[in-house]
């Protein structure tokens, strides 16, 4: 049986807070914007960099995503911290694509990459945060899949065990290789990028593939591909008054007691 | 400011701020409160492959030069001070064995030292031999094929977590300075014990102990270049390694200021944030100008001993005296715009203050450097 490849997706996102949705499409507002990799993402790799340092039964790990040409640079990042291959998904055609849409080019990708043991998502995105597309491309693939990794226990070619946090303790699953995890900030601390890293990932060559590369129809990628559709994104307005109270708390005691003998909510002198 | 640094350069500097910023930070004020020696952050510094950069390719280095060392050290000295003096005191004890060692000890505990998996440490001074580095009192005497070492070193950073030492040591008492030799000790040789831990100041997250060499003996190979030569190569040494005290001055101060800047656009007091006021305006203009300047200058003498210039001395000296001596200015005046706050534990900037002063003290005083400065300037003058 041949060593297994470890494959580990994941996504470009603003590097801030700050972010604006173009009212017309109802997508970020990109120009401008320091991209970083997908926080949960960091755990991801972090830990397919080392499935592959502390086991012989991995061949290869290989950074997968799908975005605009700028994504170069997140995989960039990955190779930086000691992924071995990289491969940007882009294509016009792939833009404005939901979770399924995504999750069908990943699989189509993975697929093409071939001998994938073990696929490995973050537990979701800071932008999305729908945390579906993990799931979605692990049925896709008719892999079985483990969410909420916290802790992988072993790992050979067949199977996998591994820890995943529940809101109330852990479980412990088995599964069956080829399968599909996604991971939790609990499964380790990623390590900062070493210079060899970075030099050896500003050298490489990272290919890039379109919808042709990885055989898929025009229908089933992007806007078209897709069953979801964002119609309008808001920020909710707020109905609370927010009052901050200053000085001691004698003083704020009082400016609170103030407050609320004005509200009618206490009586009082 | 870009300082027209390379790609590469831009590379370290990036990789240090990723470790100041995300391990360093979090977790300096509780090192500094407990002591505690921080091995996991020199474990990711040697991770991401920082003890490599002033090492050769051949022996698993990346052959950089000083200027990148002190690049290193200036942006991991931004976050804590400890972090920044156990890593750059180990490129301290290894640089006399790349110095004046022999092939087979560079091929032998320089590619250990590369990866980070052993640090090393240097041990010169003595409780009588401090700025009088010439009488130390450490014997060493051969007999058959080994050196019989006796004596005590003191305040050696690294000591206990190092694991490669190079020891300097009279072979001829008589000869005074010139009867000194370096030697390699490994940690574990028998005859070598570690005493009291320091309780220090500053710095306290970083090893200071003393080194006890009780009939200790040492293999005749492990000795660094010839006997009678250890003084030479304790002050080449200490030449090529002034900068990267002077790089610790520049980015305590740059962390310091960084710190100032953010509190007095906050604080305010009589209804204005202090950052308005001409008198703390002023402040912080001139600890920008002093770190500029003292950067300019660290840079110059890093970039000065990377070309070969061979008289280095005095220019490495100045690097250290200016810089350390505009750090502890600066940090002192961070918590002056701190104000109580600043004498509070609760803000980084005493602890930096603290910090600041071993600067001034270690790697020869300043005032030993203006020794230096001042022998040159005389004897050569421009």
């Amino acid at each position: 049986m041949v060593k297994i490849k470890v494959v580990v997706c994941i996504k470009q996102v603003p590097g801030t807070t700050d972010i604006h949705i173009d009212p017309q499409t109802n997508t970020l507002v990109r120009e401008g914007v320091e991209n970083i990799i997908n926080p949960f993402d960091n755990y991801a790799l972090e830990e397919g960099v080392r499935l592959k340092e502390k086991s012989e039964e991995i061949s290869q790990t290989v950074a997968l995503t799908m975005g605009p040409p700028q994504a170069e640079q997140i995989l960039k990042d990955a190779l930086s911290v000691g992924m071995d291959e990289a491969v940007l998904l882009s294509d016009r055609e792939f833009a404005g694509a939901d979770t399924w849409a995504t999750a069908v080019t990943l699989a189509a990708a993975v697929k093409k990459i071939g001998d994938a043991g073990l696929v490995i998502f973050g537990k979701q995105t800071l932008d999305g945060d729908t945390g579906q597309v993990g799931p979605e491309f692990a049925q896709r693939m008719h892999m079985p899949f483990i969410g909420y990794v916290s802790k992988i226990c072993k790992l050979d070619r067949k199977s996998i065990q591994a820890e995943r946090l529940m809101e109330h303790g852990y479980e412990i699953i088995e599964a069956q290789l080829p399968a599909a995890i996604s991971v939790v900030k609990d499964i380790n601390e990623p390590r900062v990028p070493s210079l060899r890293g970075k030099m050896k990932a500003k050298k490489m060559e990272i290919p890039v593939w379109d919808r042709h590369h990885i055989g898929l129809d025009a229908e089933q990628v992007g806007l078209s591909g897709s069953f979801t559709q964002v119609v309008k994104v808001f920020t909710p307005q707020s109905k609370h008054e927010v009052m901050m109270l200053e000085g001691s708390t004698a003083e704020q005691v009082e400016k609170l007691f103030g407050k609320l003998k004005q509200l009618n909510v206490v009586q009082g002198a | 400011m870009n300082y027209f640094l390379t790609e590469e350069q831009r590379m370290i500097v990036d990789i240090c701020k990723e470790i100041t910023e995300k391990k360093i930070k979090p977790v300096r004020a509780e090192l500094d409160q407990n002591q505690v020696f921080p091995s996991e952050i020199i474990q990711e510094i040697g991770n991401a492959d920082l003890f490599r950069l002033f090492i050769p390719e051949e022996y698993e280095g990346m052959g950089t030069g000083i200027f990148e060392v002190c690049l290193a050290t200036e942006e991991l000295s931004r976050g804590d001070l400890s972090v920044a003096t156990s890593y750059a005191a180990s490129g301290l004890g290894f640089l006399p064995i790349l110095i004046s060692g022999n092939k087979q000890q560079k091929e032998k505990y320089l590619p250990l030292l590369a990866s980070g998996q052993k640090l090393a440490a240097f041990g010169l001074t003595e409780p009588e031999a401090g700025s009088d580095a010439g009488a130390i009192q450490t014997k060493a005497v051969l007999e058959g094929d080994y050196y019989v070492l006796n004596g005590t070193k003191q305040w050696i950073t690294n000591g206990g977590e190092a694991d490669i030492y190079t020891i300097f040591a009279m072979t001829d008492p008589k000869k005074g300075s010139r009867g000194a030799s370096a030697f390699i000790v490994k940690k574990g040789t028998e005859g070598f014990d570690f005493g009291k831990k320091e309780d220090k100041m500053g710095i306290r997250a970083s090893a200071t102990r003393e080194l006890i060499f009780n009939n200790c003996k040492i293999p005749k190979e492990n000795m660094i270049g010839r006997e009678g030569m250890g003084f030479l190569v304790a002050m080449k040494t200490l030449d090529q390694s002034r900068p990267a005290v002077g790089s610790q001055g520049v980015g305590l101060a740059q962390g310091a200021l960084e710190e100032a800047l953010a509190y007095a656009k906050v604080r305010k007091q009589f209804s204005n944030t202090i950052s308005s006021f001409q008198a703390i305006r002023h402040m912080l203009a001139d600890m920008a100008t002093q770190i500029e300047a003292a950067r300019n200058l660290v840079y110059y003498a890093a970039k000065a001993i990377d070309s070969g210039q061979k008289d280095i001395s005095r220019l490495s000296a100045m690097s250290k005296v200016f810089a350390s001596d505009m750090a502890m200015q600066v940090t002192t005046d961070a918590v002056q715009i701190f104000g109580g706050y600043g004498y509070m534990k609760e803000y980084p900037a005493e602890k930096m203050m603290r910090d600041a002063k071993i600067l001034q003290i270690y790697e020869g005083t300043n005032q030993i450097q203006r020794d230096v400065i001042a022998l040159d300037l005389v004897k050569k003058g421009f």
